[in-house]
């Protein structure tokens, strides 16, 4: 059996996070009762123009910018012609041509298994309208709702041939693309609201062959899980296919989330004539460079260059770095508490276990519509001195962090409220050591006939004289040097 | 004043409405007996809402009486029946379409209601604005008020026979390559088709969209002024709409001939003109050149493919812009097998013959594989007709040729002969190809029937043009109104 080489082709389709769509003022809003935010324009009525949103226009822009496309100077949009019910006008106002897009000829960064790096290119970043939906009645029969028609859609694919040639790198290509969407504020990239969609293409082909293999198209992938199970699925399908003869019909398939398979939608027989022509209705646009740098202006640091930053400069490792900058206020925060002066990799630690453990379980958030956390960064770099000067234990850090989680006051003043602060005073600690020892002769016996391991609990009653608020690695010190013949 | 109100200029009824000689009522009921007398012989309207007409009338009749109200308060429009009127159907002379109401106004109509001006019901057209004879009507034939077994000229017959027949003193029509300015010279009326961009398209059923223009008719050049100021500036839901002002009347008519400086093109002066309108025009620039207009003649190529060139461009945005008639969310319905089946049915019936034959050209030419043989290079042609009619205007105040290669030809004449009929447009197309301002006045009769004269000048100079007709109409011998009624 030959080896084979895989090759994933990757559209995808993000709804632009604007106020209102495209080419008319209707809001841009998930769900609503159906033809609810439609106006004459989006339903394509007779006589009706498109205006079009420019902030669309500058969120795509901002998107090539940030996946290294050069930015066309002159884009005009198209129209593809085709009849659909979902379609108002009998064509998509979109964009056509290889140098026409607002983008073209980037490339993104995905991360390989090896530790290193793997540039995936990017053919394109354009701007379109989306569809209506098609939707099935209850009483039977089928109804449209298009108030999806009309807001504002980018598309980005892949380059051709495509760079990504296995299941991990689909979706990781995939993970990787929709944080950057999220970071640059373009899209929310809901996988299974649709606002995010994805559509690989893929084909196999023979180890050492030079030409691609037929391509199948693959639908209704609405999570990461899905993308990879998917890919994966149609690798091996068209693996056993050629293995038995078989031939690759060029089709687009369906995910079957439930059984985890493809099946096949419709054969595509030749390529559609879209008939593609300049849209009469729209003037082109030209870009110049200080419209271009405002727009770059907008573009924040992306999450790869934030984890490397992380890793580089403040010490922290792949995996605590993944954790800060999947999301990006979550970042943020941390940011302020080390601008603040907290220890990067105490502030980390805290964040990525205490934190985040509370956070999930109250249902809050640092930022945005959810319930906003009382934590503050301040909050926390407070808590992680108490801790580094020995003011408080890691024990007692941990109390006192869950008092702030609940009530928002800071860390002194509840360590000060309750008497908490830690007894590193030596005078006062060799004291409650000479108590110990003098209480326990026997204890002290055994240790000094080798059993060295009681140690532990004669620190642990000093700990208990002092109810927790001596310094237990200056007990530990005090206790051997009193032992000690 | 014993002229009959119908009879009346647009400028004197707004004078002697704005004196309270007469009130906007009384005009309006004028012209409503004018229409009750004459339109069953003429047939130049689909819809006459009487209800609209008299409320419209006495809202302008309130403005009048506030002393608010635009210049034309009160008189009334004919309004082509493919501009959208709220409430009113607007059919596009289209099986189609013939019970689709607008839930919106065009601009124009906007415009209209703010100053008082009385929409007049909806005239007939060639379905969608295609053809020149009125013929292509679904529901209709518009006969020539000079000759009622004439035609009156296309597509906007309707538009010029009601303002021919004196049921209205003015109209609006729309001119893709001549639907308004052919009517009028064969109508013996004024008509003008403004710079593109500087009347807004919204609202207007798109035929061609780079070449549309919104205009209008009269029986004077000052009443075409006074409507187009009407009905012209910036436009925000038309992105083509040029950033001027309305197109201004105030310098109307104090133009002079003496001096005055014209280009008459050698590709307009072909054998294609009848001796009887080559003789009628000549007759007119007689008497121009002893009134100090100074007529030299030019040679502008690209001319000779004007035609060709139109009937690329024109079909290929045609079978676009109406495919969104697609039987599904409003307008004509019909089953067939299936979504494709059901559209198939609906257009296959819905449509008339020249619209289908259009939609075929334009879907030709816009396909793979025949693109750039035809559309691209369509376009260039354009480009470089632009050129040479930008090159003449450095030398010249304006273009002038006949209008019509014909007088009104005799209804069913060119039934069998659409190339002889698309060949009419031969003089009119080069303005739409550059979205030049054009005008056709009456250069006088031949055998009893109007000759049309046409003025073509550089973009944006609409007050020029208007001008210059004003000047070259006082120059010439008044066109009496056909003898009907």
């Amino acid at each position: 059996m030959p080896e084979y080489v895989l090759s994933v082709g990757m559209e995808v389709h993000a709804e632009l996070l604007t106020q209102s769509k495209m080419f008319c003022r209707c809001p841009v809003a998930f769900g609503g009762e159906p033809n609810t935010r439609v106006c004459p324009v989006c339903l394509g009525l007779p006589g009706t123009l498109p205006v079009p949103n420019r902030r669309a226009i500058e969120l795509v822009m901002k998107t090539a910018l940030a996946l290294n496309c050069t930015i066309a100077r002159h884009s005009v949009f198209h129209r593809k012609n085709y009849f659909y019910p979902d379609l108002p006008k009998g064509y998509q106002v979109s964009q056509y041509g290889e140098t026409n897009p607002i983008g073209y000829g980037g490339f993104l960064e995905i991360p390989t298994a090896e530790g290193g790096f793997k540039r995936i290119g990017i053919r394109r970043v354009h701007l379109e309208e989306d569809t209506g939906k098609l939707m099935h009645l209850p009483s039977g029969g089928s109804g449209i709702d298009y108030n999806r028609a009309g807001v504002p859609l980018m598309e980005i694919v892949t380059d051709f041939p495509p760079d990504i040639q296995s299941p991990d790198e689909a979706k990781e290509y995939l993970a990787q693309l929709r944080q950057i969407l999220i970071y640059l504020g373009v899209c929310d990239g809901r996988l299974e609201e649709g606002s995010m969609r994805c559509e690989p293409n893929i084909s196999v082909r023979p180890q050492g062959a030079e030409k691609l293999g037929t391509k199948t198209e693959l639908k209704n992938l609405n999570s990461f899980r899905s993308v990879q199970l998917g890919v994966q699925f149609e690798m091996r399908r068209q693996i056993a296919t050629l293995e038995q003869g078989g031939t690759i019909l060029q089709e687009t398939r369906g995910w079957n989330e439930a059984n985890e398979s493809s099946f096949a939608m419709r054969i595509k027989e030749e390529e559609n004539d879209y008939r593609y022509f300049p849209c009469p209705d729209l003037i082109p646009m030209e870009f110049d460079d200080p419209f271009i740098d405002r727009v770059a202006q907008e573009i924040p640091e992306l999450p790869l260059a934030k984890t490397r930053r992380y890793q580089d400069e403040l010490g922290l490792n792949a995996y605590d770095a993944g954790l800060l900058i999947s999301d990006q206020d979550w970042a943020d925060f941390f940011e302020k508490a080390v601008t603040l002066g907290g220890n990067p990799k105490l502030v980390c630690n805290w964040m990525n276990s205490d934190f985040a453990k509370l956070l999930n379980e109250s249902g809050q958030w640092v930022a945005g519509e959810r319930e906003r956390t009382r934590v503050t960064p301040t909050h926390l770099v407070e808590l992680v001195k108490l801790i580094e000067s020995n003011s408080i234990s890691g024990k007692m850090g941990k109390e006192v962090f869950a008092e702030v989680f609940a009530t928002g006051k800071n860390p002194q003043a509840i360590v000060d409220a309750r008497g908490l602060s830690q007894v590193s005073d030596s005078a006062a600690i060799e004291a409650w050591v000479q108590e110990v020892l003098d209480a326990h002769p026997d204890v002290v016996e055994s240790y000094r006939t080798g059993k060295q391991g009681v140690i532990g609990f004669l620190v642990g009653q000093v700990m208990k004289r002092s109810q927790g608020q001596a310094n237990p690695a200056l007990v530990q010190e005090s206790m051997r040097k009193a032992l000690e013949p | 004043m014993s002229q009959p109100l119908f009879a009346q200029s647009a400028a004197d009824l707004a004078r002697r409405l704005r004196a309270r000689e007469v009130s906007a009522t009384e005009v309006a009921e004028a012209h409503l007996d004018r229409v009750s007398a004459t339109d069953p012989q003429v047939g130049a309207f689909l819809t006459m809402p009487r209800d609209e007409v008299m409320a419209d009338a006495a809202a302008a009749q309130a403005m009048l009486d506030r002393g608010e109200g635009g210049p034309l308060c009160g008189v009334p429009v004919g309004i082509k029946d493919n501009i959208s009127t709220r409430g009113v159907a607007t059919t596009c002379a289209s099986k189609l379409l013939e019970n689709y109401v607008p839930p919106f106004d065009a601009t124009v109509i906007e415009k209209l209601r703010a100053q008082g001006i009385v929409c007049f019901g909806k005239t007939n057209l060639d379905e969608f604005a295609m053809g020149t004879s009125c013929e292509n009507s679904a529901f209709q034939l518009t006969r020539n008020p000079w000759d009622l077994d004439r035609t009156p000229g296309g597509s906007s017959g309707g538009s010029a026979a009601c303002v021919a027949a004196q049921q209205v003193p003015l109209s609006l029509g729309s001119d893709t390559g001549g639907s308004i300015r052919l009517p009028a010279a064969l109508c013996g009326l004024v008509g003008f088709k403004p710079t593109y961009g500087r009347v807004s398209r919204y609202g207007l059923i798109a035929f061609g969209s780079s070449l549309d223009q919104i205009g209008p008719f009269g029986r004077t050049v000052e009443d075409v002024a006074l409507l187009s100021e009407a009905i012209s500036g910036y436009d925000h839901l038309d992105s083509t709409s040029l950033d001027r002002h309305p197109i201004q009347t105030n310098a109307l008519k104090s133009g002079s001939l003496r001096g005055l400086k014209l280009a008459i093109p050698d590709q307009l002066m072909t054998d294609e003109i009848q001796p009887g309108v080559r003789a009628t025009f000549e007759s007119a620039l007689d008497l121009l050149r002893k009134e100090g207009v100074e007529i030299t003649p030019v040679s502008l190529p690209s001319i000779q493919y004007g035609v060709t060139t139109y009937y690329i461009i024109a079909p290929a945005e045609a079978s676009s812009n109406l495919a969104r008639f697609d039987g599904i969310r409003y307008g004509l319905r019909l089953e067939g097998e299936g979504h494709i089946g059901n559209v198939a049915t609906t257009r296959g019936e819905g449509f008339g013959h020249e619209v289908k034959a259009r939609i075929m050209i334009g879907t030709y030419v816009l396909s793979a594989g025949y693109y750039d043989a035809y559309y691209t290079r369509a376009q260039q042609v354009r480009a470089l007709m632009v050129q040479e009619f930008e090159s003449t205007y450095r030398d010249f105040d304006a273009v002038i040729s006949p209008t019509s290669p014909s007088v009104a030809f005799r209804l069913g004449e060119l039934k069998d002969n659409p190339m002889a009929m698309k060949l009419l447009d031969f003089c009119t197309i080069p303005a739409n190809m550059g979205g030049f301002p054009s005008i056709s006045i009456p250069a006088g009769l031949s055998d009893h029937l109007p000759v049309g004269l046409q003025l073509t000048g550089p973009i944006g100079d609409d007050e020029r043009i208007l001008q210059l007709a004003y000047a070259l109409e006082q120059a010439l011998p008044p066109t009496p109104s056909p003898a009907m009624g």
